[in-house]
């Protein structure tokens, strides 16, 4: 947070400015209220009866030589984010700066020479690249629309890039179809990497390819970032890649960031439910594990669709912990934990924002069905942490002992539905 | 450990005329393209069987076989080719019937009722112009002789079944009204309309979100412990194997490589490919290590397979046997132990060396 007001004391002054306190870099990117909303239009006249809202107002900044990751299922506008934060697609609101120059409405031409420090690598190796241009043509392009000579020229730029990325200078005149996905990948980072960008966007950059050149292209991307002193961000759904590569991570669900932490942390101690239901679901390759089906937390549906998102909190359609606020309050994204922002009235891990409202919804107490009874039952001694902390540290008001009382009875509910699961579990095993 | 045992040959290809006990059984097949490149050995000598109510992973990269493997069990190779662009050896057999050699209407019999396909993008699959309800009842009604109305009926059931919501409603809409994953349980009811002993999912899960993913491999759970089916299960995401599957196969440049119970080829992988698998694969449940260990460069081309053992140009021990044997001589696979084999030249001491030193401290 203190980064934030800083840059906003002195936008102007951002490059010079060094952080005072040492670790905490440079501010690169910083996005405010980012919106970028798809009309949908019908009728002749074309009039505009809604809006796919894609992205709804985001809130994040990324500092200088980091890895930010960003995830989400497909559909949360994490794609979208990245083609407007390099200004492919013009947001509908919001501002961002890049450098500290505020980037959100600057014209084609006055945008271009700034396309040499924000370049972009998109997903599919066979989609991004021209196939009726040679390598050669198509690594030295960004040198030829910014009329940038490199020295030693142009063709001995190209191979020194090639060679980079692991690939043979000898490709040069070759064509696309040639080369194998995982080869289509790397002239697609040698492209990006030609005019020495400051910041790299990758959307999806390993998830067109075989694990075997998945850790590859991770490790190349991992080296160059050392080497070069890239900034990235990184889109993915893969949550163990961006486990792997990632400083920090944002994880988005309809348009909006719940969550944005410190990758350790967020890994470790995930605070809002969507993050925690995210990361169970990953398999794990490794067979002891298999059925624990206790410590999954199964989601039901879909996600809602962006048109008409629900109200209050996005995620209290499919949440198990939903109560009425969530319904009726959007809850802002606020640093809980030194490193860890989320937006939640009910955080995991952590004492509840909204104590006093413990009723569940209707579609909560659904889904707590599919929630694995290990993760209930941690929850319930967590809650019960959190009571007892609260009546050690607050006067014994009659208001905050109604509250303990309540989350008492929410807790002993949770057991309860923990134990039916248990117990149905265990007939299921012995069928 | 018999000599006999010891042989590849003796294990996996019992005389011909020998009529199999398990269910699915897969005897030395091959399944060749000629192209004017050459011919491309998609599959060249696979040899696997599986009971029912298990369920059997193959897991390789692009190209190494798994989809053409699963489409040659289902009888879609010469559909596809009228029978002139591809040759096919070996023997498939299925619940005591030959497959590789039997009438394209016989397998046509088969295919649906005994044996089903899940395919990778359902959108694809299905067809656009037909109502999702519409296409079930088609697959229902190809072998059963029942009127619309109770194909109907059977339809809905299904998609019930499958955790389709107000499946009555959804029966009338089209593929591309469904979600990703509405549209792959859609195909999982018609896949399974006709409780087909085998179910074939051809990387089912790949298209779909994590939490989707997750939904889907649990009903493909259910619905096999509902009907004992078996299935056999072609992904790429070594995490969804060890997730659903009791056996891998772990298939590259057209032949497998490993094989063996899940649990087994987890703990003590034989194959150096595998190795180089799990290695390249990040994970979620461990603290970031350095780095990836990834398999250094590409899968093989399929028409000049390289000489000896196809992983030989990419694997790391290939020097360490002695002489030329990892260029020259193809490895067959050997036991480990148990159901668990390997083809591999390495010793099975230098094996359980490098793995427990070399490899699994970095993993």
């Amino acid at each position: 947070m203190s980064e934030t007001n800083k840059t906003e004391s002195a936008p102007e002054a951002a490059i010079p400015h060094q952080a005072s306190a040492p670790g905490e870099r440079e501010v690169l990117l910083k996005v405010e209220g980012l919106q970028k909303h798809f009309p949908i239009k019908k009728g002749i006249l074309q009039r505009q009866v809604a809006a796919v809202k894609a992205v709804d107002g985001i809130d994040f900044e990324v500092r200088k030589g980091e890895t930010l990751g960003v995830v989400g299922e497909s559909g949360c506008g994490k794609s979208t984010m990245g083609r407007v934060i390099t200004r492919l697609q013009d947001p509908t609101g919001g501002s961002i700066h890049f450098e500290g120059q505020d980037i959100t409405k600057l014209s084609t031409g006055k945008m271009r020479p700034l396309r040499r420090d924000i370049q972009m690598i998109f997903q599919d190796p066979y989609g991004s690249l021209n196939p009726r241009h040679t390598i050669g043509s198509i690594v030295s392009a960004p040198f030829r629309l910014q009329g940038v000579e490199p020295e030693g020229g142009v063709k001995k730029e190209v191979q020194r890039l090639l060679e980079l990325v692991g690939l043979s200078p000898e490709h040069y005149n070759r064509y696309p179809h040639e080369f194998s996905g995982g080869q289509r990948q790397r002239i697609g980072i040698a492209r990006a990497l030609a005019l020495k960008p400051k910041l790299v966007v990758a959307d999806e950059p390993v998830s067109a390819l075989d694990v075997s050149i998945q850790a590859q292209v991770v490790n190349l991307m991992d080296d160059l970032q050392q080497e070069l002193g890239l900034t990235y961000v990184i889109i993915a759904h893969d949550l163990s890649v961006v486990r792997h590569v990632s400083d920090r991570v944002a994880v988005m669900y309809l348009g909006k960031i719940v969550e944005f932490a410190d990758s350790s942390k967020l890994y470790e101690s995930p605070m809002h439910p969507y993050t925690k239901a995210l990361m169970s679901a990953v398999p794990v390759p490794d067979p002891k594990r298999r059925g624990q089906k206790n410590e999954r937390i199964l989601l039901r549906g879909d996600v809602p669709s962006p048109i008409a998102p629900p109200s209050g909190c996005r995620f209290h359609t499919r949440c198990w912990k939903a109560t009425q606020i969530c319904k009726t309050t959007e809850p802002p994204l606020l640093e809980l934990r030194p490193g860890q922002r989320v937006a939640c009235h009910h955080p995991e891990n952590f004492a509840d924002q909204a104590p006093q409202d413990v009723v569940l919804l209707s579609a909560a107490k659904e889904a707590v069905d599919l929630v694995g009874s290990a993760v209930l039952a941690e929850e319930a001694k967590q809650a019960q942490a959190s009571a007892a902390a609260e009546t050690a540290s607050e006067e014994p008001a009659a208001a905050a002992e109604e509250t303990v009382t309540a989350e008492e009875t929410v807790s002993a509910e949770e057991t309860v539905s923990a134990e039916e699961t248990v117990a149905e579990n265990q007939e299921s095993t012995d069928k | 450990m018999t000599e006999l045992n010891k042989t590849g040959a003796a294990v996996g290809e019992p005389t011909a005329a020998h009529r199999p006990e398990a269910f699915l059984e897969v005897r030395d097949l091959k399944v060749h393209f000629p192209t004017d490149d050459g011919i491309v050995k998609s599959v060249d000598g696979l040899s696997f069987s599986l009971e029912k109510g298990k369920t059997l992973a193959i897991v390789g990269e692009s190209g190494s076989g798994k989809s053409v493997t699963s489409l040659a069990v289902m009888g879609l190779h010469r559909l596809g080719a009228r029978g002139k662009n591809v040759r096919m050896g070996g023997e498939i057999w299925l619940d005591g019937k030959e497959l590789v050699n039997a009438s394209p209407d016989e397998v046509r019999r088969l295919r649906g009722r005994e044996m089903a396909m899940i395919f990778q993008d359902p959108l694809s699959a299905m067809h656009p112009y037909y109502k999702i309800g519409d296409q079930i009842v088609e697959a229902y009604r190809v072998h059963n002789n029942v009127s619309k109305k109770v194909a109907r009926k059977r339809a809905i059931e299904m998609l019930d079944r499958v955790g389709i919501p107000e499946p009555a409603k959804r029966v009338d809409g089209y593929p591309h009204e469904f979600s990703g994953g509405m549209r792959q349980r859609a195909m999982i009811a018609m896949a399974l309309v006709n409780n087909p002993e085998l179910l074939i999912a051809d990387e089912p899960t790949t298209a779909l979100d994590v939490t989707v993913q997750a939904q889907i491999l649990d009903l493909i759970r259910d619905l096999q412990k509902e009907f004992g089916s078996a299935v056999i299960m072609i992904t790429h995401d070594l995490g969804v194997v060890a997730e659903i599957a009791d056996d891998v196969l772990v298939m590259y440049g057209g032949r497998c490589v490993e094989r063996g119970p899940a649990d087994e080829v987890f703990e003590q992988p034989q194959h150096p490919y595998t190795w180089g698998l799990l290695g390249s694969m990040p994970r979620i449940d461990r603290e970031t290590s350095e780095r990836l260990i990834p398999v250094k460069g590409s899968p093989p081309s399929l028409i000049n397979v390289p000489s000896g053992c196809a992983f030989h140009p990419r694997c790391p021990y290939a020097d360490l046997p002695k002489g030329n044997v990892t260029r020259t001589v193809r490895p067959e696979l050997q036991q480990v132990d148990g159901g668990h084999f390997s083809a591999c030249h390495l010793s099975p001491e230098d094996r359980t060396r490098i793995w427990t030193e070399e490899i699994a401290p970095k993993l």
